[in-house]
């Protein structure tokens, strides 16, 4: 299938030995310059690019605390050296999250630290692993930090926190400051700005698609679930990753959404303004592009003159939705306070669920053993509810409310222990395929133990990159793409509509008749 | 006085000075920077309170470390919980009377010594024989575990093997202390004690060990899951938002 061994899933993950430059020439396509420029980068590497770096990295101790406390205080214990998806895929050295944040660390003691400055006067700065910044080390960078998805499994493990997302964004910025960016995640940002979605899906082109997704749901159960677009007065804009609009499995979930907003009798609209949750500007941990494409969201909401934001199933969406929204963007006083802004299309149906307000069938997913896949982001960066842990608890309550087979990956592998998908953070893109494909394989193993063990034969997931991984990847590990599953596919095929309960009431009464 | 007296005298006075200014220096820095987003590693607590236990937890119990590692856990805990012991049981050189407590926990301080020295002979060997942590060992890592092994051992040496003349060394501590200094003891093994110690006092605020300060200051540990409820803003991005068109 491709040009690299796809690791071999044994009973238990096990942790390799570190090996080096396995992954050495791995990295993704670079933004052209009119990608760069377009958020406010330069070009191509420019002439002093050692200098702007130095200052850059610099400059961005100064405005985080978490990068400053981050590079100073780490003790390489090596709490965290077994903990990164990425290393038990491929075994290389670097991809180990104390490594991974050393190549930036060094760099930062060598200039920024006391003891730095000192050593290098006599040539000593390898005892304290410092190093001068090299066109090599640039380029290092730019490998081994596009292959970090800024899933914060090393973060949950570290005993001062020590977050490699963090640094990995801090990394990417100052590589973006210097004008060496990555396409996939540039040249995305840059649509958002000009067209309003990651996909570049146009205005006319999304009312099209919904108008199609509309008319296919009542074909299929008769009743007429609108998909509202652009809609002034409505109580609610669902602000969802622009994947659910036509990628598989995301637009089942798309369709769940809306078949739960239909029962319930909510009213809402999607924009095209604001036609994407996913918000790239995180991954490449810029504020001001992040704050840029948030804003859309604002724009939005005060445009079409809602009460209420819902955001829907993007793991990385609903971390700078829920953590960084009302920070980039807030305060969002304009909107209806009986609610938290914004919520999690989750939290809306696991209420409407817990006051009764949805007709459910379970009985309709009984073909189907589920598992769940808790996305990084949602486990480690946010919240659902208004009990910490409510991110793990709500997505499997409402999973157990629509299915009856319902089964847990091993413990280690889920909740805040979760392993990431593979391809968050800005790397879903084919130009990585290796990385992406070793990187799945902790969740592989972990799926593979359920469908073993439990007969699972399918893992629900809550995030349109997930989604889209899992779809890639899954097949290089013999299991087959129709196997992902949005968690709003199973509320909605689940959902029970007035036209289909007087069908099957009439086809029970004629069984019940036959058995006569 | 002799020169070995003014010379130590000196040392201790410049040691204790730059670690004071180091630290504070770092920890002031560490204040004054901001943290711009919401960043704790989640689930977090909800309430300032439950912050402060999480942090308790972390700093009492090496909570996330337990979590990870079992084996780097049991050393790095007997370690620090034993210098903790260690530091308490030295507090009787600064002082004339002892308080009680310092009186109280003297038997176990001294056993305390040899814990320490376990912990770190257990978290140095793990540098040496797994691969993963040889890896990303810089010889600073094990320069500093050897500095403090040294202090142990010297310091157990001094007590169980060779047995120092603690009278004095009290006297020149106290006279430190006071500003009125004593003869220091010209016991070769105090000496190497006490210059090791000075070479930990020094490097302190310029390496690692900034972890000690360092983990009250981390954004994913120290701070409040709110951000829905209580708009978090930095100085620098209130600027930003001052340009925001809505």
């Amino acid at each position: 299938m491709a040009d690299f061994e796809t690791p071999e899933l044994k009973d238990y993950i096990e942790v390799p030995l570190p090996q080096i430059g396995v992954m050495e020439g791995s990295g993704p396509f670079k933004a052209k310059p009119d990608h760069q420029e377009a958020l406010g980068f330069p070009g191509e590497l420019i002439d002093d690019w050692e200098n702007v770096a130095i200052n850059k990295l610099a400059d961005l101790t100064n405005r985080y605390r978490g990068l400053r406390v981050f590079l100073d205080a780490c003790v390489k214990c090596g709490a965290c050296t077994d903990k990164c998806h990425y290393y038990l895929g491929t075994a290389d050295a670097k991809n180990m999250p104390v490594a991974r944040q050393d190549l930036l660390r060094s760099v930062y003691r060598y200039y920024h630290t006391p003891a730095g400055k000192f050593l290098k006067k006599f040539g000593m700065e390898k005892l304290i692993g410092a190093r001068k910044l090299t066109e090599d080390i640039i380029n290092e960078w730019y490998n081994y930090f596009h292959q970090c998805s800024q899933c914060r499994r090393c973060s949950v493990f570290c005993p001062y926190g020590i977050d490699t997302a963090e640094i990995s964004m801090a990394a990417r910025e100052v590589l973006d400051s210097i004008g060496v960016g990555q396409k996939y995640c540039n040249e995305i940002i840059g649509k958002v700005y000009k067209i309003g979605n990651n996909l570049g899906l146009p205005e006319p082109a999304l009312a099209d698609t919904l108008e199609g997704l509309e008319e296919e749901i009542e074909e299929d159960i008769g009743v007429a679930v609108k998909m509202p677009l652009d809609q002034k007065g409505k109580d609610i804009l669902l602000v969802t990753p622009s994947a659910d609009f036509f990628a598989e499995p995301h637009v089942d979930g798309l369709i769940g959404y809306a078949k739960v907003f239909h029962q319930a009798g909510l009213s809402w609209t999607l924009s095209s303004h604001a036609s994407e949750a996913g918000n790239f500007g995180m991954f490449i941990g810029s504020y001001e592009n992040m704050q840029r494409v948030s804003m859309r969201v604002r724009e939005a909401a005060i445009e079409l003159g809602v009460k209420r934001i819902v955001f829907g199933e993007c793991g990385h969406a609903w971390r700078v939705a829920y953590s960084f929204l009302n920070t980039l963007v807030g305060p969002f006083d304009f909107l209806d306070p009986n609610y938290p802004v914004p919520q999690h299309i989750l939290e809306v149906t696991h209420d409407l669920i817990q006051r009764g307000k949805l007709n459910i069938d379970a009985s309709q997913n009984d073909h189907m053993t589920l598992t769940f896949h808790d996305s990084c982001n949602v486990a480690r960066a946010t919240r659902m509810g208004p009990k910490p842990g409510g991110q793990m608890v709500i997505p499997r309550e409402v999973i157990k409310a629509v299915c009856n087979n319902y089964y847990d990956m091993p413990e280690d592998t889920i909740g805040e222990a979760t392993y990431c998908c593979g391809g968050g953070g800005g790397i879903l893109t084919d130009d990585l395929i290796e990385i992406r494909v070793k990187g799945a394989m902790p969740r592989m193993q972990a799926l593979k133990t359920v469908v073993e063990e439990n007969g699972v034969t399918h893992m629900a997931a809550i995030c349109a990159i997930c989604k889209s991984q899992f779809s890639k990847v899954i097949p290089y590990y013999g299991f087959t793409m129709d196997q992902i599953i949005s968690v709003h596919q199973l509320v909605g095929d689940a959902l029970v509509f007035e036209s289909e309960i007087s069908e099957s009431s009439n086809e029970s009464e004629e069984t019940e008749n036959e058995k006569e | 006085m002799s020169f070995l007296t003014i010379l130590f005298a000196t040392l201790f006075y410049f040691a204790t000075a730059v670690l004071l200014f180091g630290v504070g220096y770092k920890i002031w820095q560490y204040a004054i920077t901001p943290a711009p987003l919401k960043i704790p590693t989640m689930p977090a607590p909800i309430t300032k309170l439950g912050v402060v236990l999480r942090m308790t937890e972390e700093v009492v119990l090496f909570k996330s470390l337990f979590k990870s590692n079992k084996w780097i856990w049991i050393f790095g805990w007997m370690f620090h919980f034993a210098l903790l012991l260690v530091l308490l049981r030295h507090l009787r050189y600064f002082q004339e009377p002892v308080w009680w407590w310092v009186d109280l926990i003297q038997p176990v301080g001294m056993y305390a010594g040899f814990v320490l020295v376990i912990g770190l002979l257990g978290l140095i060997t793990r540098r040496i024989v797994v691969a993963r942590v040889r890896y990303i060992t810089s010889p600073s890592d094990h320069l500093m575990l050897i500095l403090i092994i040294s202090i142990g051992l010297t310091g157990l040496a001094m007590r169980y093997i060779l047995r120092t003349d603690i009278v004095s060394v009290k006297a020149f501590m106290l006279g430190l202390l006071y500003l009125d200094v004593q003869p220091i003891p010209t016991d070769w093994l105090f000496l190497t004690h006490i210059t090791l110690v000075i070479s930990l006092l020094l490097v302190f605020p310029f390496s690692k060990l900034l972890h000690a300060p360092g983990i009250f200051f981390s954004p994913t540990r120290n701070q409040v899951d709110n951000p829905r409820e209580k708009r978090h803003i930095a100085k620098w991005a209130a600027k930003l938002d001052a340009t925001r068109k809505s």
